[in-house]
């Protein structure tokens, strides 16, 4: 499959580091193209490693029919913010120079086998995949997109939560998107949520969790609170499954569980139901 | 029980009283010593709380003397019939509501309660809900709409719990729905800030119309602790966080979050608590005189631009 672009071409005589790769779950070695092909899930464990908003959207939107929507929208520092790790504005422009994105989600529009989609794309490159202004925002005007044309919509979510950098305006993006899916409700424009490793934090606690259809990909990390601060309150070990996807399927929060090569079949057919007629 | 930026305050506090004593007993007259250290006082207390840190802030906010929801019921509710249970698991205290009639308007109260006695604060989970507890005030505020009842949402709590039952109960679905039908709610809401505004905690009952915050409460995205033990790698630093996350009254009103501060007694609202739940008092009513003219519609789309206009990010092509 050629839906990840190569990078760099292969000189003979490569170094083991070329060949190979570590399941970052498992630490299984795994021979690189074998990885590549398998749309880097691992062959060993099933560990669905995180991959960039682009190869996500690659293997899902038909080719040539992507077109970006509110892709202007980039970070601002409404708080001067700076830690012992410097000052945000920088760590943004690093995130901004690592990942060629300009925020921590792609929003745009394509066809899905045909059927015309919005689409919000977290990127955990990005800050963590971190919730914040720019973010909000292009997922807000992305739904209103979607609501116009009566398209579905869907978010493909992989965030540790709200970007503290950004202060009480990245909590509030919580309530601004959530407002935002309510008028696809009320308008009954199908909205589906696709929880990836890893939705947690404010993002599992807004839009994340409110899908028609909740699905998520094998063994994601889906939860609010952090594993050690509730291993902290409660003084007590988690059960090794706790906060998985299999976990929330299991406790009623998720529909299904799809792996990576079958999710634009699965999307595609949910979408038949949710024709307009 | 004294913070330690009040211990001057104290001192001088003290050193009065034993006066006052003094002056009971002895033939010799200390009027004068008392009034010069009571303006003493004054002048001190004004110093000490006119430049309060961020941190000192979150402090006062914090403070176990501090009006919690049942006084703000006592002192501004003829009647109070609360209401229990989501329906669905249980009945968390650390969010409660019911029926109240606050200055003859006949609203829905809900809210976090914290808890005064050991006993009530470990009932109330000190004041973190559970899953359970954002149920019931969604549960609550759909009854509201149902008998077009204005709602009045007061939040104060250091977060949602963060326990294994909550996430097994789908803590942050339960979060996220009240985000999403809250938007969509066709009466007036008035959120009250009252002492801590934790996270998504306090914003699971804080989409409203208007977002009132007492001068000395906090509302962030992360406890200062949490902010420093995450990008400080250090929970020591809580003071540089909390003031690096511009929680304030004063910054959330520069930041265009909240519609109104009430002012609190010197000192925060603990020193008369009285005086902080009256000035509360007003504030609710002056904004629910104004938003019961609006119709449903009116409401709904003014809640929707108000969140959907929070942002500040730039436009790059």
């Amino acid at each position: 499959m050629a839906w990840f672009r190569k990078s760099g071409k292969k000189t003979p005589g490569a170094s083991e580091e070329d060949l190979w790769t570590v399941c970052p779950s498992c630490k299984a070695h795994i021979y690189k193209q074998e990885w590549e092909a398998e749309l880097k899930v691992c062959p060993k464990c099933n560990y669905h490693a995180r991959i960039s908003c682009t190869e996500r959207r690659d293997l899902l939107i038909d080719a040539g029919t992507w077109r970006e929507y509110a892709g202007h929208v980039t970070t601002s520092d409404p708080l001067v913010f700076s830690d012992a790790k410097g000052p945000y504005k920088e760590k943004a422009a690093a995130a901004k120079a690592k990942t060629g994105l300009k925020e921590s989600v792609l929003t745009g529009d394509g066809k899905l086998g045909g059927i015309p989609v919005s689409m919000a794309i977290m990127d955990f490159r990005f800050l963590g995949g971190s919730l914040a202004s720019g973010t909000g925002e292009k997922i807000t005007l992305t739904a209103e997109h979607a609501a116009r044309h009566r398209w579905p919509f869907i978010i493909f979510s992989a965030s540790g939560g709200a970007r503290m950098h950004e202060g009480i305006i990245s909590l509030m993006q919580m309530a601004k998107t959530c407002a935002a899916i309510a008028r696809l409700n009320e308008l009954k424009v199908p909205y589906i949520s696709v929880l990836t490793d890893p939705t947690t934090g404010g993002v599992s606690a807004s839009f994340a969790m409110m899908g028609d259809i909740n699905i998520a990909e094998p063994r994601a990390l889906i939860g609010f609170a952090g594993r050690r601060v509730i291993e902290e309150t409660i003084k007590q070990k988690l059960p090794d499954d706790f906060q998985t996807a299999e976990y929330l399927l299991e406790h009623g929060f998720i529909d299904h569980i799809v792996s990576r090569k079958d999710m634009k079949e699965y999307l595609h057919r949910v979408l038949q139901y949710g024709k307009r007629r | 029980m004294a913070l330690d930026f009040e211990k001057p305050l104290e001192e001088i506090e003290n050193r009065i009283s034993e006066l006052k004593k003094l002056n009971e007993k002895a033939d010799v007259s200390f009027d004068t010593e008392i009034s010069a250290l009571e303006r003493k006082l004054r002048s001190t207390s004004k110093r000490v709380y006119s430049k309060l840190s961020p941190w000192e802030t979150v402090q006062i906010a914090r403070h176990a003397e501090r009006p919690l929801l049942r006084d703000y019921i006592a002192g501004l509710c003829t009647e109070f019939l609360e209401l229990h249970g989501d329906r669905c698991f249980g009945d968390d205290q650390g969010i409660i509501g019911g029926f109240a009639t606050l200055r003859q308007h006949r609203v829905m109260v809900i809210g976090h309660q914290k808890g005064r006695s050991v006993e009530e604060k470990i009932e109330a989970n000190f004041g973190m809900a559970s899953p359970d507890g954002y149920r019931k005030a969604m549960r609550l505020m759909h009854l509201a709409a149902k008998y077009k009842l204005p709602i009045v949402s007061f939040i104060d709590t250091p977060g949602a719990y963060p326990g294994l039952e909550a996430e097994a109960r789908g803590q942050a679905e339960a979060i996220a729905r009240n985000l999403t039908e809250m938007s969509l709610l066709p009466v007036p809401v008035i959120v009250v800030v009252t002492g801590e505004g934790g996270s998504g905690g306090a914003i699971g009952i804080g989409v409203g119309n208007v977002v009132l915050m007492l001068s000395n409460a906090v509302y962030s995205v992360i406890s200062p602790e949490g902010c420093a033990s995450i990008l400080w790698r250090d929970g020591s630093k809580a003071p540089e966080a909390a003031a690096a996350l511009k929680i304030t009254a004063d910054s959330l009103a520069e930041q265009g979050i909240i519609d109104e501060i009430i002012p609190e007694p010197e000192g925060g609202a603990h020193r008369d608590p009285n005086a902080a739940i009256e000035s509360t008092g007003d504030a609710i009513v002056k904004h629910l005189r104004r938003l019961k003219k609006m119709s449903a519609k009116r409401l709904i789309d003014h809640r929707y631009d108000k969140f959907s206009k929070i942002g500040r990010f730039k436009s790059r092509k």
